[in-house]
């Protein structure tokens, strides 16, 4: 790979400057803030009515209270957070702005933490409704979890930038016919993360793999704490190292598909 | 911004540029030497490797092989040292429509690190006839108002090189005319080195003092537009550019040597 003089440099102006572009478009389109609110809070409502209808009755899922809401509040932190990382990288491909910022003294490092930022903005704006929206109609306080909500946050978070940033460098190098990958691929995570159920659910060989995936571990250390009230550090710190080995992954990605994407010269059409 | 390359350095310099793609070569072993100040017109017809040329001096598309400087620095390895002096504009190339013209300005010129940046996008909206559009949505204006707007972006950190890739393209020829009026001004003011590709051999006869044409990724022919114009015995640019493409060039070598022979005699 060729990273040339100040590759690595980064400048608080210019990530300033995109997440600035980003804030813009938010703020320009009330469709746009709605449709981070209205999914989650739809979902979290259908689980939690499950929720309470199961649990009047079945004992086991009574003594579970609030995992099905835990779970889909994770799972959103999850999926939006990687959701809001790929749809504004999305947002340059689809005004056809690409070249402009590739052409631009902007480092890739300084995209993605812009990028990166803005998926927190974009997930608080969407999430913390839907966590209020909890207590009211559940009486599940996503927040009263304190430090353990922290940790599984900073880990759900680094999981879906690490996606986000894998998926973005493939939009990169295929253009807009790969843009189903940003909205599906967490979905494979659903499955295998265990969100919903305990891994020892699954067979044997895909135990394995569910271990592979640094979720995993947050959605065992929730059932943990929602259901034997004990907060697993250990599972929260095996998270973190396959989240540093994840991340890593993601990001050399995204270089070696910059860099195709220059060899092919992909960079100035981004269409299908 | 950085110091500017020594008057003798060349503000471009390509040297046997090749780009292929899986589909063929796009760019076939171009060389060639833009002197600082300079304004050249890459002429070609559709698929004749322009816009690639234009990318890889951009940084944007890597050479198979061959190497271009630009401002002193290779591209795209040493991009960095450089992307704050160059700029670029294209039709096929848009701004975020949602956001107003100031927000884009001012969201390029914090990206390139211009200072002074309210009063650099006052000056612009002026110079650009832009100052009643600065807050409406860019997606709400016409082509030409969207070309000013582009060329606004372009000129926001007051580039030594712009590229030009098809500046006027689909702009009625009163906008058209205004927009090379701005280019020349442009030049003229900060003798900017300018590289434009472009269909509209009058736009390439007006503002360059050099062409460049090419043809399935090679340069077929390059010299001023007078030159060019003798040597092929034509008018205008438009009449050597259709003998360039229907590959007249020899004929024109022909009969050049014939009336050169032809006055040698007399």
């Amino acid at each position: 790979m060729s990273h040339g003089t100040g590759e690595w440099e980064i400048s608080g102006r210019r990530v300033a400057a995109l997440v600035e572009r980003y804030w813009y478009l938010l703020r320009s389109s009330w469709p746009r803030l709605l449709d981070l609110v209205y999914w989650p809070a739809v979902q979290m409502l259908m689980w939690g009515f499950l929720q309470t209808y199961v649990s009047q009755t079945d004992g086991t899922l009574a003594r579970a209270g609030g995992t099905f809401i835990g779970a889909v509040l994770l799972w959103d932190i999850l999926f939006r957070g990687q959701l809001g990382f790929s749809v504004s990288f999305l947002e340059e491909m689809w005004s056809r702005n690409l070249a402009n910022l590739m052409m631009s003294p902007l480092r890739p490092i300084e995209f993605v933490i812009a990028l990166m930022i803005m998926s927190i903005v974009r997930l608080s704006i969407g999430l913390v409704p839907v966590t209020l929206l909890a207590i009211a109609f559940f009486g599940f306080n996503l927040w009263g979890l304190g430090l353990a909500l922290a940790a599984f946050f900073v880990n759900l978070m680094l999981t879906s930038w690490a996606v986000g940033i894998f998926v973005s460098g493939v939009l990169l190098r295929n253009g807009l016919g790969a843009e189903n990958l940003a909205w599906t691929i967490m979905f494979l995570m659903l499955p295998l993360a265990c969100v919903y159920y305990p891994v020892s659910v699954l067979p044997p060989w895909l135990q394995t793999i569910a271990w592979m995936l640094p979720p995993t571990y947050v959605f065992e250390g929730m059932r943990a704490l929602m259901i034997d009230h004990v907060f697993r550090a250990d599972l929260m710190l095996w998270a973190l190292g396959l989240n540093v080995v994840v991340f890593s992954a993601g990001t050399i990605g995204f270089l070696a598909l910059l860099d195709s994407a220059r060899r092919q010269g992909s960079l100035l059409q981004t269409g299908e | 911004m950085t110091e500017a390359p020594a008057p003798e350095s060349p503000a471009v310099e390509a040297d046997r540029l090749v780009k292929i793609y899986k589909g063929g070569t796009a760019v076939d072993g171009v060389s060639f030497r833009l002197p600082a100040g300079s304004v050249t017109g890459l002429l070609g017809g559709n698929g004749a490797g322009k816009t690639t040329t234009i990318a890889m001096i951009m940084g944007l598309v890597m050479p198979t092989s061959g190497t271009v400087r630009v401002l002193g620095a290779e591209m795209p390895r040493q991009r960095y040292r450089v992307l704050e002096r160059m700029n670029f504009e294209s039709p096929y190339v848009e701004m975020p429509l949602r956001l107003t013209v100031r927000q884009n300005l001012t969201v390029f010129g914090k990206l390139y690190g211009v200072d002074g940046l309210d009063a650099r996008v006052r000056r612009l909206a002026e110079e650009l006839d832009l100052v009643d559009l600065l807050d409406r949505p860019t997606g709400k204006l016409s082509a030409g108002q969207k070309t000013r707007v582009a060329l606004a972006k372009a000129l926001v950190n007051e580039p030594e090189l712009l590229l030009l890739d098809e500046p006027t393209a689909s702009l009625d020829p009163d906008t058209a005319d205004w927009i090379r009026a701005r280019l020349e001004r442009y030049r003229a003011e900060r003798g900017a080195t300018i590289l434009l590709a472009s269909h509209n051999m009058g736009e390439v006869e007006r503002l360059c003092d050099r062409v460049i044409i090419m043809k399935r990724g090679k340069i077929e022919d390059d010299g001023t537009p007078e030159a060019l114009l003798a040597r092929y015995g034509r008018s205008n640019l438009e009449e050597v550019f259709l003998d360039v493409a229907r590959g007249r060039g020899e004929a024109a070598d022909q009969a050049q040597a014939r009336d050169a022979a032809r006055e040698a005699a007399q």
